[in-house]
């Protein structure tokens, strides 16, 4: 099987085309049709990676299942996954098929509605599994198109804004990594990943418009890619697109968002600003921890006075990824791994809890956090779901929440103890407004009219969550299963970080010398 | 080329060589005459059809017969006359981007009472002009085919002459075109005063070697005005908009084809043919061309509601990118250039033939508002229009990425970073336009929409175009190997 990954990325795009070419009409069945296929598409994709994992080598630290081919101007079409990557690929499949359980009910332009979300999903695992860097950027940008029309025309009353601030915001972030991409292009005359991870990059200071840039070149690539994934983890203070984006999104919409879209810039950051530019990530790095602090703080806050649910769990995904960005900028092993972890965990936790707001959403078509109040009464089943995945949020322990956190704080307390207790105080804010809304929503007693034919999750719901549920568990009290995977490549990235930095400062002290 | 500056006039070309070297544009010369005498005499309109027919016929055969040449440089007339790669890579263009043309007007042609003979007799003329541009290699070749060509554009223009806006569309892109003209022409008698030829492989000798003078440098600059005219690079674009607006809309659809190929194509001509040597002193003034058309063409069409003055916008936008791809001076460049101009053509081919199919009531219609919800009532057409929209805004996966990847790459290559980073923010802001285009026809309220008009070769042209912006991505159909042949025949 050695074009696995291609048929993985590619069964859901053959999908998408069956569905646009043979399925016609708008009745109830071919709506249903729809529904199944991209069901049996997505449920396809994940046993695929299935395989794919159960024959990956967590030791070996290369890239495995590598495919190679020529494309258009010394470009290359090459796909391969690592330690680092398997496991996004696997978070992308497993909730690809929770996304179409949950937009079940929607009957307004189904068949597009899943084109949609089939063509995003192998947009994902592209970029996941691209090993050539404007396959890269040509999956992470076209991402961008269904995300856009998922928004416009599935979301809210205010959809138009938001997607046109969604697309406009990551766009502008991401052009100034192109240029960085092509500068790399051609200075290192590869666009192969593999050969650009070992590829020293100019560090020689620049003088541009009378300021001296120190490290040259590569702080410049570094800044370029730093804007793109900082658009899109998305770091304080190019944030506000975010919240925007997830209020109007309609759920699946939110879901992959925050599962999936999230986070293919902290992968940005481990795939490419760590291992390529060492030398400016260290010189940015305290930069960056700082930055992190400050959305894990200022956005927690934000989140408390938030009166709408979604807006809220926006708003302390954005204080997660300030964690990501953390452990990812602290550059040893503790801070890498937790970072990862927290990902991964974010990645179910969010999804869960925009999931739940769904569930509410659905029957009362508000997400007033006013508009609810005691649904314990009446969804005993919905107020235990909403518990776990809020408690996973507060990051207690038991649960995956809590172990990427912990990771990231022992990670940044070995560099920088002043981030690591600030960022502590986050821990503390979000158990504020994750309890708080919790209480608001679900607690007390049942008094508003709206709400008293409201019925609990049916079976489809139920089973939406499990897998969530089970998966937020078994990370929370077994986290090897993730760690054992990434460590080895981990510490290759690292190893990898200490040469470059090395060569880097071996070079500047000769240029200094001669 | 310099090489060829031992072509002059005391070589013996015999007639036959020089008719075989300039077969195509006799031929098609020939036949504009003959189709002229044969509308006149044979009832004027009825033979209308078979004339756009037979013309189409031809520019397909003669793009054949180009395109099967060897790569070889045949010369004529001393010199003034080059047939190059680079020349026949643009013919090639702008004979099949015509035909297209000609192909998705006839419909709207006879439906709105505009479809008299003289119509492919005139797109034939100035196709002439514009085969004949591209292979110019002396100032008066120049002057007089982009005279031959502009003549054609004036009268195309103002076709539609019972309509106030059409007639006015012609008289300003004549007057101004005329200025510009004027402005080139001035600049040419400087250059052969101070090199004392006209032909550019004598230019190139005199003003190469570093040193260049300064009634030269003047010359050049006139010259660069003229041409950024034509090409509608800002500050010289005033008149787009207005023309675009006013003129009938098959005849927007070829301005904003053929004649940019063309003009772009003399542009590249220019400046490497007779100041190859001073690539220093013309960069400079294409950066600013560049950069200022690619700003000013994002921002401009922001406020637009009219979707062909948005194009003409659009299309200045897109000609700063291909200017950048011109201002590197090199040979990426020039091939950058020419993968650029060439997706610019299908993206800009498919988007008019769906603005010719935009109708209410059997009127047509331009304001993108009519667009409202249009993708309930043919999802098809808006998908296909949806694809061309984010080629336009050079979004990957799709075709338009690949161009400003080209120009982008050589632009950084030659050290323009800050050319290369104006023009992705201004890709930016365009993104806003075309994207909003896609808003109307998807997130719209739904409003009485256009009527369900269907031109056949509309439709298969518009869904071509967009399947190519797909599946370009696989190899870019090839053009990029041929694009570099063609690029090194004019550049060395």
């Amino acid at each position: 099987m050695e074009n696995l990954l291609t048929i993985m990325i590619f069964m859901p795009l053959i999908a998408s085309i069956i569905l646009a070419v043979f399925l016609r009409g708008e009745d109830r069945v071919s709506r249903n049709n729809a529904k199944w296929l991209a069901l049996v598409a997505t449920v396809a994709t994940f046993l695929a990676s299935i395989f794919l994992y159960a024959q990956f080598d967590p030791a070996n630290t290369g890239f495995q299942f590598v495919e190679d081919r020529p494309w258009v101007s010394g470009l290359r079409y090459k796909l391969g996954v690592d330690g680092i990557s398997v496991l996004f690929v696997l978070l992308t499949t497993f909730f690809m098929p929770i996304v179409i359980g949950s937009c079940w009910e929607v009957d307004y332009r189904v068949k597009d509605y899943m084109i949609a979300l089939l063509l995003l999903e192998t947009l994902m695992l592209g970029v996941f599994c691209a090993l050539d860097i404007i396959l890269f950027y040509l999956f992470f940008e076209a991402g961008l198109i269904p995300m856009f029309l998922i928004i416009g025309i599935w979301g809210g009353a205010n959809r138009v804004y938001a997607s046109f601030k969604f697309f406009l915001y990551t766009f502008l972030g991401s052009v100034l990594m192109l240029l960085a991409i092509i500068s790399m292009y051609i200075e290192a005359g590869t666009t192969d990943i593999v050969l650009l991870l070992n590829h020293k990059f100019d560090v020689t200071t620049l003088e541009i418009l009378g300021l001296s840039v120190v490290g040259g070149m590569q702080t410049l690539m570094w800044l370029g890619f730093f804007t793109s994934f900082a658009v899109k983890m998305p770091m304080w203070p190019v944030h506000t697109w975010l919240p925007d984006a997830h209020v109007q999104a309609p759920t699946a919409g939110s879901v992959v968002l925050a599962a999936i879209l999230l986070k293919m810039g902290g992968y940005g950051f481990l795939r490419f600003s760590l291992p390529m530019f060492p030398f400016s990530t260290d010189l940015m790095a305290p930069l960056v921890l700082w930055l992190s602090v400050i959305a894990i703080i200022y956005t927690s806050l934000v989140a408390l006075v938030q009166t709408d649910m979604k807006k809220l769990i926006a708003y302390s995904s954005v204080a997660h990824m300030g964690f990501v960005t953390m452990g990812i900028f602290c550059v040893n092993q503790q801070g890498l791994d937790g970072a990862i972890f927290q990902m991964l965990s974010h990645g179910f936790i969010s999804g869960a809890l925009f999931l739940c707001v769904g569930v509410i959403y659905d029957r009362i078509h508000t997400r007033e956090i006013s508009a609810y109040g005691g649904l314990v009464n009446k969804m005993p089943a919905y107020a235990l779901v909403f518990m776990l995945f809020t408690m996973a949020n507060v990051g207690l322990p038991g649960t995956s929440g809590f172990v990427g956190e912990f990771l990231t704080i022992v990670g940044v307390f070995k560099v920088n103890t002043w981030v690591a207790f600030l960022a502590t105080s986050g821990v503390i804010l979000s158990a504020a407004y994750a309890l708080w809304l919790y209480r608001r929503v679900v607690m007390g007693d049942l008094i508003k009219e709206s709400l008293r034919t409201i019925t609990d999750m049916n079976s489809r719901e139920i089973v939406i969550f499990v897998p969530l549920a089970f998966m937020t568990l078994l990370l929370g009290l077994y986290p090897s299963l993730v760690l054992d995977v990434i460590g080895p490549s981990v510490e290759a990235l690292l190893v990898n970080y200490e040469t470059g930095l090395m060569g880097a400062s071996d070079s500047l002290t000769q240029v200094i010398r001669h | 080329m310099n090489n060829n500056s031992y072509f002059g006039w005391t070589e013996s070309h015999t007639i036959y060589d020089i008719s075989q070297i300039l077969f195509p544009e006799i031929i098609l010369a020939i036949f504009a005459m003959v189709a002229l005498i044969a509308g006149v005499y044979g009832g004027k309109d009825k033979a209308s059809a078979l004339i756009l027919w037979i013309t189409v016929g031809m520019f397909c055969l003669v793009a054949f017969y180009i395109g099967i040449n060897g790569a070889e440089t045949n010369t004529a007339f001393g010199g003034s006359y080059i047939d190059d790669s680079f020349s026949r890579f643009l013919k090639v263009l702008i004979l099949l981007s015509s035909s297209v043309i000609l192909i998705i007007s006839k419909d709207f042609m006879i439906k709105h009472q505009l479809f008299r003979f003289e119509y492919p007799i005139l797109i034939t003329l100035s196709v002439v002009g514009m085969m004949l541009m591209v292979s110019a290699g002396d100032l008066m070749a120049l002057y007089m085919a982009l005279e031959l060509q502009s003549l054609s554009l004036y009268v195309l223009a103002a076709f539609d002459r019972d309509n106030v806006k059409s007639t006015e569309a012609g008289l300003k892109y004549f007057v101004l075109g005329a200025l510009s003209s004027g402005l080139l022409l001035y600049g040419a008698s400087l250059v052969y005063g101070y090199s004392g030829s006209t032909l550019f492989s004598d230019i190139f000798l005199s003003a190469g070697g570093g040193q260049i003078s300064l009634g030269l440098i003047f010359g050049l600059v006139f010259i660069t005005v003229g041409l950024a005219f034509k090409v509608s690079a800002v500050p010289f674009h005033m008149w787009t908009p207005d023309v675009y607006e006013g003129a009938p809309s098959p005849i927007t659809a070829f301005f904003a084809t053929a004649p940019k190929v063309a003009a772009i194509g003399l542009f590249a001509r220019v400046v490497h043919d007779a100041f190859g040597g001073a690539v220093s002193d013309w960069s400079q003034i294409l950066i600013a061309l560049s950069a200022l058309s690619m700003l000013f063409g994002s921002f401009a069409a922001i406020g637009q509601r009219n979707i062909k003055r948005l194009m003409a916008y659009s299309s200045i936008a897109h000609m700063g990118f291909a200017l950048m791809g011109l201002a590197t001076g090199t040979v990426d460049g020039v091939q950058s250039m020419l993968v650029y101009m060439t997706i610019y053509i299908i993206m800009n081919i498919g988007v008019f033939s769906f603005i010719l199919s935009m109708e209410k009531d059997g009127k047509p219609v331009t304001s993108i508002e009519s667009l409202r919800m249009y993708s309930r009532s043919r999802p098809g057409n808006s998908l296909a229009l949806l694809v061309l929209m984010f080629s336009l805004a050079g979004v990957p996966p799709l075709l338009g990425f690949f161009g400003k990847f080209y120009v982008l790459k050589a632009a950084l290559n030659a050290d323009l970073t800050w050319l290369a980073i104006s023009g992705v923010l201004a890709s930016v802001i365009g993104a806003f336009y075309y994207i909003r285009i896609v808003f109307y026809m998807y997130f719209g309220e739904e409003v009485e929409g256009l009527d369900k008009t269907t031109p056949i070769f509309g439709q298969i042209v518009l869904i071509g175009s967009a399947l190519a912006m797909l599946f370009g991505v696989i190899n870019l159909f090839g053009i990029e190997a041929i694009s570099e042949i063609a690029a090194r025949s004019l550049v060395n």
